[in-house]
């Protein structure tokens, strides 16, 4: 019972970190961004790349999935989605889904259309015990790195001169801008970390649900649930949503398997029902 | 339809009288619609497929029975809805005398009709799903059925004191086919059995194993498609259920030689009962992966490409029996009751419902020479599909 909670709880932390960072794009730039999920494949077919062709041990290649897909985010940022930061969200919309039909083919065409595999160092495979409690290693291990994460997210949100500046500009970017905040670099900075997380999340998750050129688009439903019940403008609210995700994901594939596939959208229907902005909507005027 | 042929035999009379001796004339050539996979989840399928039908060419020539053999490859993407139009336009624009390939049980099905409307073979090479060739007079099957391999499997689990299976199939046709056929059989000879069904788009198979593992059975029984072994192999050795004492068994599709390497150790100590391993110890076989490995950098053969080259086999030989007749109905009875050594081992076209019939092994996952191979330990000689031979 208890491995069960555990392992939705390592799932929901993966979850997290794919999808935080388009919780803040959405939320602090009121962009539409559907091609989160393309960022998260690159960040898994770097890792992947990296550990099958060059031999990198698997915890170094995470950073350099984090840096190369934010490398690779500020650029598409200043080229391609900057001049849409204006635009409707229908364009928006068009404009992302198309780049993930882009990116599906380009890495069928790159990679081939198998799953990919790799090798976990043998320190982070298999489980053990504690107290009855069957515990994988390897999902502890994805469990203490998100943690950190979303916890030093959540303080340089709220707590650090970048994160008031950020708040301030998402509030009022005219207002932000008159009063000398840099808000285009600010925003591309965040549209960075954004993207950065989103690949640093898909390598970790290959372990956990894999990796095939598909990925975008299997997974855009889970990243668009967390955000939509989590709400856009805060940290926690993707995280408590993702954890719940995840542990009634979990759950209701143990529980009642025929129907668990479908128990993730029955929750979010009675979520959205009961609170229309998001778990953690701010009271916004 | 009629109309056609009588055409096309007033030209064959005719050209046959005018121009003997000069070669490469369109009726001296058998067209071969080879619809695959080509990109797409199931690109692997295809790939195996279209290596072996190559090779099978490059070994044996190409004219068979008078006639030169052309391949189109068509790329179906793994659609049926592109299947079926890709098997029309074969038929209707390219005349083609064969249809064949089909990596999947809807991709088989959606040419069905076309097959039977223009009485054109249909050869499907890889989906397994039992009732296909039920779908058309015209179909021929030469990979498997599941039924074939799963039911085996349960004989085998029964001999050796397993007496409680918990079985994870993912919901489609293959895996239901899998599941019922292996549970049938085990509860019939006394076993218990537990089941759960994956969704087709699963991302994380732990749920499940986490039920698997309490249930504690003596064996748990796998199916589901190939390219997901990888990730259910990993999973299963992470739950602690090998250690637990939890025999892994089912279909080969979970121990595919195209992934197996991919799989790593992980997958050492699985038992499968399929009709193919790359490591069937018979001369036919070892001539038949050192050709493949060679024309294709190394890739090994697996169940998929030993279905295409035998496909080839069946085609060609139907042609050299009808003497380059190219009548749908001639070609399908040349092909019934057919039986020659593949590189699988002894296989037969059975005359009343054209599927195929053939030994399924019982093996066991191990590292030879430093790569894992499935060794094949016992063998059951000549397998009828067994869903059909109950209706009858």
């Amino acid at each position: 019972m208890l491995t069960i909670l555990f392992d939705g709880i390592a799932y929901g932390m993966v979850l997290f970190v794919l999808a935080c960072g388009l919780s803040v794009t959405m939320g602090l730039m009121n962009f539409v961004n559907l091609a989160h999920g393309a960022f998260a494949m690159l960040g898994g077919y770097i890792t992947v790349i990296l550990m099958q062709r060059l031999g990198v041990p698997f915890l170094l290649t995470l950073p350099l999935a984090f840096i190369g897909v934010a490398l690779v985010g500020v650029v598409l940022e200043r080229v391609l989605y900057r001049p849409m930061y204006g635009k409707n969200h229908l364009d928006q919309v068009m404009f992302t889904i198309g780049i993930v039909f882009m990116a599906v083919a380009g890495a069928d065409y790159l990679m081939g259309s198998s799953q990919q595999i790799i090798k976990l160092p043998a320190w982070l495979q298999g489980r053990f015990n504690i107290g009855g409690v069957g515990i994988g290693k390897y999902r502890l291990f994805v469990l203490v790195v998100c943690g950190i994460l979303a916890f030093s997210l959540q303080w340089g949100f709220t707590k650090t001169r970048f994160g008031s500046r950020l708040r301030a500009s998402v509030d009022d970017a005219r207002v932000a801008r008159g009063l000398g905040i840099p808000v285009n670099r600010l925003f591309a900075l965040t549209f960075a970390l954004g993207s950065g997380l989103a690949g640093l999340g898909g390598a970790l998750g290959i372990e956990l649900m894999g990796l095939d050129p598909s990925f975008p688009l299997k997974f855009m439903i889970y990243f668009l649930v967390v955000v939509t019940v989590g709400g856009t403008s805060t940290i926690t609210g993707p995280f408590f949503a993702a954890m719940l995700l995840g542990v009634a994901d979990v759950a209701g594939k143990y529980f009642v398997p025929e129907i668990g596939a479908f128990i993730i959208y029955v929750l979010m229907v009675i979520l959205l029902i009961v609170r229309p902005d998001g778990l953690f909507a701010r009271g916004r005027a | 339809m009629t109309l056609r042929r009588h055409f096309l035999k007033g030209v064959l009379g005719l050209s046959v009288a005018a121009a003997m001796g000069s070669a490469a004339y369109a009726q001296d050539v058998a067209k071969i619609g080879l619809i695959l996979p080509m990109t797409g989840p199931f690109a692997s399928t295809g790939k195996q497929i279209d290596a072996a039908v190559k090779l099978f060419l490059a070994q044996n020539g190409n004219t068979f029975g008078g006639k030169k053999i052309e391949i189109i490859l068509k790329d179906d993407t793994g659609n049926a809805d592109t299947t079926r139009r890709l098997a029309q336009e074969l038929v209707v624009n390219d005349r083609v005398a064969f249809l064949a390939g089909f990596g999947l049980t809807p991709l088989a099905l959606a040419a069905a009709q076309v097959a039977t409307q223009a009485k054109v073979p249909e050869i499907v090479m890889a989906a397994a799903t039992a009732t296909i060739t039920e779908a058309s007079p015209y179909i021929v099957r030469t990979s498997f059925t599941l039924p074939q391999a799963s039911e085996p499997m349960a004989d085998w689990a029964l001999k050796n004191n397993i007496k409680k299976v918990f079985t994870v199939v993912t919901d489609y046709g293959p895996g239901i086919d899998a599941e019922n056929s292996f549970a049938n059989k085990f509860k019939a000879g006394g076993g218990t059995v537990e089941s759960v069904r994956v969704p087709l788009r699963n991302p994380d198979f732990a749920p499940f194993l986490q039920r698997a593992a309490e249930a504690k059975p003596d064996a748990l029984f796998v199916f589901v498609p190939s390219g997901i072994g990888a990730q259910f192999m990993k999973q299963f050795v992470e739950r602690g259920l090998d250690k637990a004492g939890v025999k892994l068994i089912g279909p080969g599709d979970v121990v595919d030689d195209d992934i197996l390497a991919g799989i790593g150790d992980v997958a050492i100590g699985a038992i499968t009962t399929h009709h193919y391993s790359a490591a069937h110890d018979s001369a036919a076989n070892k001539a038949f992966v050192a050709a493949f490995k060679a024309a294709n950098g190394g890739m090994r053969p697996n169940f998929m490409g030993v279905g295409g080259y035998d496909g080839m086999r069946v085609i060609t030989e139907a042609l050299k029996k009808t003497n380059g007749n190219t009548d749908g109905d001639a070609l399908i009875a040349a092909m019934k009751g057919m039986s020659f050594e593949s590189p699988r081992g002894p296989i037969q076209i059975d005359a009343d419902t054209r599927d195929i019939v053939q030994n399924i092994y019982v093996r066991k996952t191990e590292k030879k020479d430093g790569e894992l191979y499935n060794i094949e330990f016992t063998i059951i000689p000549m397998v009828k599909d067994p869903v059909k031979a109950a209706k009858k």
